[in-house]
């Protein structure tokens, strides 16, 4: 019942839009009471500072040649020292690690939050129209999702070529299918709502009701799932690099950092592929264990 | 049943047509890119022009499409460019190489995962729960190539066990094998243990689980005999649906070691544009995809009583 005044106020648009992502924040206060959440959050949060603070972090420029071979703590010839070492062409591990964290970083939150663009788009019209527009838009997503992910990541970037703006393409044409298939699901249930129903009632226009009425109530499912696929993407970021398909040379990457070192590991300097190989594992441990989190606590909820 | 099997059937060609098409468009649509990459980067283009002419690629694209599946099916999948030699010579050993390795990873990836998730749904909560719940969420963090070279580090440089790389020059070694398989298993075992666990669990909340507890019969006799059969069910689409993911990583994991299967192959003729071998690999790849998925759906459904006697 006491809802009854809010909804007879006059609302903005734009009033109920900072509503609703206040209340789409609400899961994250509620991470605290998830251990395993938190753990994923302060790495992700780690990452993220050591990414937007990179200028003042990196002991040295990631790209400039020193000391080839160094190992960790070797000291550099002009003061300072190598934490973790050098790599083959004599570039400070560390710096690279950091730096390309910032890159791996920039490129999957373009790319997941642009997938999840044209995935919501797609999967409220299909959810929400129904009909041929349904029909289509879903045998579109069973096409793209029944390649191996790999194999269409590969064949896009060997058609249009490698760089930061293709792979953004390419995740946005191989996941959006996925978030579609989602976002349709939660949206043909809640479409079936009172409130809908009273929406359209007011006469709203449907996508006002697909973006302000139904989407906001779906954004459960799709906080845990975005998680999930800032993990998945860095994963593809870094594969890609790893293939020689990745983010072009010589700014540092960790997919890239592991193939051009991985031939030293047997030959006495494993540090140099292992580290990076840490660094993706351990950003990916922290977006899965926050995902984890959530979906715990909004169970919960 | 039938009815469903059939419009099953009718959609994963629908499917495969689909993709063969967009495969086609985009490595055959422009008969003069063909004739480059055939031809090399000194042609002229009137030898170009030429060449599309010999060959009947200025006929419209639909017409060369179906001939090309109809070639397809006829066993013929032209020749490449790279190699000089028709793909099928080529084709057939590498995929018959990575069947091997994805059969072989298969089968113990899925006997360790149904073991850890049956183990872990058994008694929800519990510490032995818990330890298998994080093993296998730090597990599937770790993609192939970071594993690779964990697993080199530690086998190849610090105790010196295993070979580094699998490209079995010198005939099939088994030895070679242990790398890629463990780690395609590490990173892909995860994902069918959660969802094993998930349906244990639930099994185990059941009023029948509890009746045969209270009857008295011996705990492992409830589980082997009761509990598993309805746990299973669920794991199993998810088993089939996981052979796509195995495809993903086999491109990774080949590429890691230099094992000579058909994931590696796509990967040379995407990067060399030898567009007869990446069609191949393509069409190879999503038909294996679809093929599978089609049989999880079915086998659920066949599976599962309450949908097959409706």
């Amino acid at each position: 019942m006491s809802d009854v005044p809010r909804m007879n106020a006059v609302s903005t648009p734009l009033s109920r839009l900072g509503a609703s992502f206040a209340g789409s924040l609400r899961p994250v206060f509620l991470l605290r009471e998830s251990p395993v959440g938190m753990i994923g959050a302060g790495i992700v949060l780690g990452f993220v500072i050591l990414a937007i603070f990179a200028e003042f972090i990196a002991p040295f420029d990631p790209n400039a040649t020193m000391v080839p071979f160094a190992y960790p703590g070797a000291e550099a010839p002009e003061g300072g020292i190598f934490l973790l070492g050098t790599d083959h062409l004599g570039r400070d591990i560390l710096s690279r690690i950091i730096f390309g964290g910032q890159r791996v970083l920039f490129y999957a939150t373009a790319a997941t939050v642009a997938a999840y663009v044209v995935g919501i788009l797609m999967g409220l019209a299909a959810g929400y129209f129904r009909g041929y527009l349904d029909e289509i838009l879903s045998f579109v997503a069973n096409v793209i999702l029944s390649f191996p992910i790999m194999v269409l990541y590969v064949l896009i970037i060997a058609k249009v070529g490698a760089s930061g703006i293709n792979i953004i393409f390419a995740v946005v044409f191989a996941s959006s299918p996925g978030i579609m298939r989602i976002v349709r699901g939660v949206t043909m249930d809640i479409a079936t709502r009172d409130y809908i129903a009273a929406a359209q009632t007011r006469g709203e226009g449907p996508w006002y009701i697909m973006l302000m009425e139904i989407l906001p109530n779906a954004r459960g499912p799709l906080i845990v799932d975005f998680c999930l696929r800032m993990g998945y993407t860095t994963i593809t970021i870094g594969a890609l690099g790893f293939l020689g398909l990745g983010l072009p040379p010589p700014d540092p990457d960790w997919g890239g950092m592991i193939t051009e070192t991985r031939a030293f590991v047997s030959g006495g300097f494993p540090h140099m592929a292992i580290l990076p190989a840490c660094a993706v594992s351990l950003l990916v441990l922290g977006f899965n264990l926050l995902a984890d989190g959530l979906r715990e606590v909004s169970l919960k909820d | 049943m039938v009815q469903l099997i059939i419009r099953r059937i009718g959609m994963m060609i629908l499917i495969m047509l689909v993709v063969a098409l967009l495969l086609f468009l985009i490595n055959e649509g422009d008969p003069r890119l063909i004739a480059r990459s055939i031809l090399g980067p000194y042609a002229q283009d009137q030898q170009l022009n030429a060449w599309v002419i010999e060959n009947g690629y200025d006929r419209s694209v639909i017409v060369r499409y179906f001939e090309w599946i109809g070639r397809i099916f006829s066993g013929d999948l032209g020749d490449s460019v790279i190699y000089k030699r028709p793909v099928s010579e080529i084709f057939w050993d590498r995929l018959g190489n990575t069947g091997i390795l994805a059969g072989v990873t298969f089968v113990i990836m899925v006997l360790i995962a149904l073991t850890l998730g049956v183990l872990a749904g058994m008694k929800e909560g519990s510490l032995q729960d818990r330890a298998i719940s994080v093993f296998s969420i730090i597990t599937t963090s770790i993609p192939e190539y970071a594993s690779a070279v964990f697993l080199v580090g530690i086998f190849v440089f610090w105790l010196g066990w295993l070979p580094g790389t699998s490209s079995m020059t010198s005939g099939f070694d088994p030895v070679q094998m242990i790398l890629p398989v463990l780690v395609l298993t590490l990173y892909g075992f995860g994902y069918i243990a959660r969802m094993t666990r998930a349906s244990m669990a639930e099994v185990m909340t059941t009023p029948y689980i509890r009746t045969a507890v209270l009857k008295g019969l011996p705990y492992r006799h409830i589980i082997l005999k009761h509990a598993l059969r309805n746990a299973l069910i669920a794991p199993f689409t998810v088993i089939m649906l996981q052979i796509n993911w195995l495809l993903s990583g086999v491109v990774v994991t080949e590429f890691a070691f230099g094992y000579k299967g058909f994931g590696a192959l796509l990967l040379e003729a995407a990067l060399r544009r030898d567009i007869f071998v990446i069609e191949a690999c393509g069409v190879a790849a999503v038909f294996v995809a679809v093929f599978t998925q089609t049989v999880g759906d079915l086998g659920y459904t066949y599976l599962n009583p309450r949908i097959r006697f409706k």
